[in-house]
C-alpha cells in the first residue's frame, strides 16, 4: 500500500515539475504556476508517507496556499501577454538537459552506492544489527513533537526561532517599501 | 512491491532540484525562474525530511520549517522586486534585463 502511494506522488510530482519548466504545448505562466501547485501538493503527499504530519499541512498551506496564490497576483499585476512567444534556443536547451542529466546520473549512482554500502554493513553485523534496525522507533511528526523538537529540547532552536521572526518582519519592510510606486 | 527505503525518497528529490536546476539554465521568464528555485527548495526539503524519517530523528523536520519559513520570505521579496523591475523596465525577460543600471 505505502509503496503504491509512493509511485503515485513521486511519479505526479516528478511529471508535473517536469511540465512546470519543460511544457511543450503552453509557455504561459499561469500554466506553469498550476503545475507547480501539483507538484507541491504531491511532495505533501509524500510528506504523510513520511510521517511528517504537520509539515505536510504546512506545505499545502503555505506552498500551495500563500505562495503560489502570490505569485498568480504578481502574474496577473504584471499581465504578462504570451505575444513573444520566443523560441527556446536549441542549443541551449540541448546544453541544459545535458549537464543537469549528467548532474542526476552522478547524483543517483552515488546514493545507489552509499546505500549497498549501507545494506553489505548491515548484513555483515548479522541479524541482530537488522532487528534492532527494525525495533528502532519510528519518528512521527505531529505538531506535538515538532513543538517539543523546536522549543524544548537542551535550549532547542529558541534562537533560530526568533532570528526566523526577525527575518520575516524584514521581509514584510522590504516587500512593502519595493512595491511603492516611487522607488528611490 | 517492496518498501520505499530512503535511497528512494532521496532519487525522487535528486529528479526534482534536478529538474528545478534545468528551469533555471534553460527558462528566460523570470516568474518561472522563480517557481523554479521553489522547486529545488521543496526537493531539499523532500530529503531533509525523508532523513529524518529513517534515522529517527526529529531535527530534519525542525530545519525543514525553518527552510519554509525562509522560502516564504524570500518568495515575498523575489516578487516585489520583480514587480518593481517590471514597472522600470516593462519586461520580465532575463535577456532584457542585461544591465545593472536601471
Amino acid at each position: 500500500m505505502e509503496s503504491i502511494l509512493f509511485n503515485i506522488f513521486a511519479v505526479l510530482a516528478v511529471l508535473s515539475a517536469l511540465l512546470v519548466v519543460v511544457n511543450p504545448l503552453s509557455r504561459n505562466p499561469v500554466t506553469s504556476a498550476m503545475f507547480l501547485v501539483t507538484t507541491m501538493i504531491s511532495i505533501s503527499g509524500l510528506f504523510v508517507l513520511l510521517n511528517a504530519y504537520f509539515l505536510a499541512a504546512v506545505q499545502i498551506l503555505v506552498y500551495a496556499g500563500a505562495v503560489m496564490v502570490l505569485f498568480l497576483f504578481v502574474i496577473m499585476l504584471l499581465d504578462i501577454q504570451e505575444t513573444a512567444r520566443r523560441k527556446l534556443r536549441i542549443v541551449s536547451l540541448v546544453m541544459g538537459f545535458v549537464a543537469v542529466g549528467a548532474l542526476f546520473g552522478v547524483y543517483k549512482s552515488s546514493v545507489e552506492a552509499t546505500y549497498e554500502k549501507a545494506v553489505h554493513e548491515t548484513q555483515a553485523l548479522g541479524q541482530a544489527a537488522e532487528e534492532a534496525e527494525e525495533d528502532s522507533e519510528v519518528v512521527v511528526g505531529s505538531t506535538q513533537a515538532l513543538g517539543q523538537g523546536l522549543f524544548s529540547h537542551e535550549g532547542g532552536f529558541i534562537l533560530p526561532f526568533e532570528i526566523v521572526s526577525i527575518l520575516l518582519l524584514v521581509a514584510m519592510i522590504g516587500a512593502i517599501l519595493l512595491s511603492k510606486k516611487e522607488l528611490r | 512491491m517492496m518498501e520505499p527505503t530512503l535511497s528512494h525518497y532521496l532519487l525522487v528529490s535528486g529528479a526534482l532540484f534536478s529538474i528545478g536546476l534545468l528551469g533555471v539554465i534553460v527558462r528566460r521568464n523570470l516568474l518561472i525562474i522563480y517557481m523554479s528555485l521553489e522547486l529545488m527548495l521543496n526537493a531539499a526539503n523532500v530529503a531533509l525530511v525523508a532523513m529524518s524519517r529513517f534515522n529517527g530523528n526529529l531535527d530534519g523536520q525542525v530545519m525543514v520549517f525553518f527552510i519554509i519559513t525562509v522560502a516564504a520570505a524570500e518568495v515575498a521579496v523575489g516578487l516585489a522586486l520583480i514587480v518593481a523591475l517590471y514597472r522600470k523596465r516593462q519586461t520580465a525577460e532575463v535577456e532584457d534585463l542585461a544591465t545593472m543600471k536601471l
